[in-house]
């Protein structure tokens, strides 16, 4: 997982410009056509962004774009928001160096989409109105259970947001050339700033049509770059795997184990990791809000659908090009280029296309960053307007203008935090962040999730001790984990306070937020009002009033 | 901790509707497609990851040209998930719409609607 997304910050704007592959992705003026088509991509999001931010005045409009979206259309923003730059140059690099471990990260990814769909998609639709809070604590105490599922949803949100924002510099320092810590910075500032714009005037609406935008690019770009690889070699995967090989002399490139199989720790952190991913997906916060934006539970159903069909494409595209990279282009080149095996994607682009393909795909990975900053930020932000301030703080007694604008505020705030936390965490390894929201998705979100849906003996105490037992467990053991200590990627490489082997909490934290959750509602004395269980039950499964919640 | 939410003062009695045939019926059927689905899949993907980390050599047996089995079983993953998500779309559409509606469509024209503390 270190590998994925960033793995080498560290040698980002160290790393000399030294081949000549290298220098094609940040000379030979390119980097203009980088930032010309990047800018082209920011002109027409700006369209939609101010478009929709002449119909966005109610909470409704803000948090869940007014439940306009068609299930097709909110689909492609989901996939747009869950194939993030770790997905696009992660993946392929990681497939480009590791061969199948890369694909077997990519199933995890895909697999997951079933929790959504099969147990989370409808019932969530027709449970909450804007946030997963909303569900939680329907049927439980509203204040602690409100107040539990919001830290939890922001302990998420923060660690995607600062993953992404140290992300954005080591892109920088890839497709631009910009090497200078000042320099990526002042990226990293810029992006924020514009990600504050969007989010600010087009809220749920804006985001959602960056979203769309963006996915379609993704998609349309990994597409024809899969053909075109294809194509190169008749169309005959086989031989394109057998070119994979003879061109890396890596005889175990189509094998499991290259990148996990190094001992008995390695293997279970793949595991631990694949859990994560499978169960963690269907609980993140930026996920779960994306339901609330279509107006019936079977729009919710049919973007599941659409985002499975996008997302596994996808995927499969990226195996290709994963392979493709492998057999064009020459694996020191990868690693030696700023940004390492994350350059294995936009090289490939370069040897098939050239200048415009790079600059495509180098302003796709921009847009990636973009978007999936300005997903996080909108769930953030309606987290703390409408679980902490506005039902917690408020005691609900607060109008829709009222909640938007806190809204606002905490969009600002949070833009500032992540921009912050991205120029801070730039050189730092923080590539385990990613799993590690992932981890406390499955652990603080998912146990209570399922329970409140499906299980009618669930507590207060059952939530809370399953929420902060899973968001506590999954921090403690990262915190003693080879990712803080030990090891040349250490934040502390010098000592060794590893007390848990595996940089994945999941294994341990997962199972563990799941037994709170049944103890706890076990030896609760206070039993929870079985007329709201009712109507939960009731209301998830039928979806009675849920599609009037767009009137307000 | 004694504080539990007053009954529902609306017009529909929830508990009631909870216990009625056709609504235990509709959880039946919902609960007896999605928790085996769920089952299945999640066992499949722990075996194939199972089998990727600790038996490789498995996954390097070769089945045709430069594809192995590992490929092979990979892609089986994709397929399963599509077809998984194309068997519940059908299992909703058929099984589960009519019956959810029925019950939406009564409980509405009865005057459910949003729960008190929603409205502003």
């Amino acid at each position: 997982m270190n590998s994925l997304i960033n793995a080498s910050i560290t040698d980002a704007g160290l790393t000399p410009l030294a081949t000549a592959a290298a220098e094609a992705g940040s000379d030979v003026g390119s980097p203009l056509a980088n930032i010309s088509i990047f800018l082209v991509f920011v002109g027409v999001t700006l369209f939609f962004v101010i478009r929709a931010s002449k119909n966005t005045s109610t909470a409704a409009d803000y948090y869940a774009g007014g439940r306009s979206f068609s299930g097709t259309q909110n689909g492609t923003a989901i996939a747009g928001d869950y194939l993030s730059a770790a997905s696009f140059l992660g993946i392929v690099g990681a497939i480009a160096i590791y061969g199948y471990d890369g694909f077997l990260y990519s199933i995890g990814f895909l697999v997951a989409w079933l929790i959504a769909l099969l147990l989370v998609a409808e019932l969530m639709r027709n449970t909450g109105k804007f946030t997963m809070a909303d569900v939680l604590s329907f049927r439980l105490r509203q204040q602690p259970v409100r107040i539990a599922a919001a830290i939890s949803t922001l302990a998420v949100c923060l660690f995607y947001l600062l993953a992404q924002m140290a992300g954005a510099g080591a892109l920088v320092a890839l497709l631009l050339g910009i090497e200078s810590g000042i320099g990526q910075s002042l990226i990293i500032a810029v992006v924020g700033s514009l990600m504050i714009f969007y989010v600010f005037i087009g809220g749920m609406k804006g985001t959602t049509w960056v979203q769309i935008i963006k996915a379609t690019l993704l998609i349309a770009g990994s597409a024809v770059m899969t053909v075109w690889v294809l194509a190169l070699y008749g169309f005959n995967f086989s031989e394109l795997l057998g070119a994979a090989v003879d061109n890396t002399g890596e005889e175990a490139l189509l094998e499991p184990g290259l990148q996990y199989g190094a001992d008995l720790f390695t293997k279970l952190d793949f595991m631990s990791l694949g859990i994560a991913l499978v169960l963690g997906t269907a609980a993140l916060p930026h996920v779960l809000i994306r339901f609330y934006t279509v107006p019936t539970a079977k729009d919710a159903r049919k973007s599941v659908v659409v985002a499975i069909a996008l997302i596994g494409a996808f995927y499969l595209f990226t195996l290709v090009l994963g392979y493709g990279a492998a057999a064009l282009l020459d694996t020191e080149t990868i690693l030696a280029a700023p940004g390492g095996q994350n350059s294995a994607a936009p090289l490939l682009a370069y040897e098939l296309g050239g200048t415009f393909l790079l600059g495509f795909i180098a302003a796709v990975a921009f847009a990636t960053i973009l978007a999936v900053v300005a997903g996080l930020t909108i769930t953030a932000s309606a987290s703390f307007a409408h679980d902490v301030y506005a039902q917690v703080i408020k005691k609900g007694k607060i109008d829709s203008a009222g909640e938007v604008k806190a809204a606002k505020m905490t969009v600002i705030v949070v833009g500032i935090l992540a921009i912050l936390g991205g120029i801070g965490a730039q050189g730092q390894n923080v590539a385990f962040l990613v799993a590690l929201a992932f981890a406390v998705a499955a652990s603080a979100n998912l146990p209570t999730i399922l329970f409140s849906l499906f299980w009618k003996r669930f507590t207060t105490r059952g939530a809370l001790w399953s929420m902060y037992g899973g968001l506590g467990s999954a921090l403690l053991l990262i915190a003693f984990s080879p990712v803080v200590w030990g090891r040349d990627t250490s934040f502390f490489p010098e000592i060794d306070l590893a007390l848990y082997p595996l940089t994945n909490p999941g294994l341990i934290s997962i199972p563990l937020a799941f037994l709170l959750g049944w103890i706890g509602s076990l030896t609760s004395k206070v039993a929870e009002d079985p007329a709201k269980q009712a109507e939960m039950e009731i209301r998830s499964l039928t979806g009675v009033g849920a599609e009037k919640a767009a009137d307000h | 901790m004694t504080q539990v939410n007053a009954p529902d003062a609306g017009p529909v009695d929830y508990q009631e509707v909870q216990a009625r045939e056709d609504f235990q019926e509709l959880r039946r059927t919902h609960r007896s497609f999605v928790f085996p689905m769920t089952a299945f899949f999640l066992i499949w993907y722990i075996a194939f990851v199972i089998v990727a980390a600790f038996f490789p050599d498995v996954m390097a047996i070769p089945v045709w040209g430069n594809i192995n089995l590992g490929l092979v079983l990979g892609l089986a993953q994709f397929v399963t998930t599509f077809v998984i998500t194309g068997l519940y779309v059908w299992f909703s559409n058929s099984k589960m719409d009519p019956k959810s509606s029925a019950i939406r469509i009564e409980l509405e024209a009865r005057g459910a609607g949003l729960p008190e503390e929603d409205k502003h």
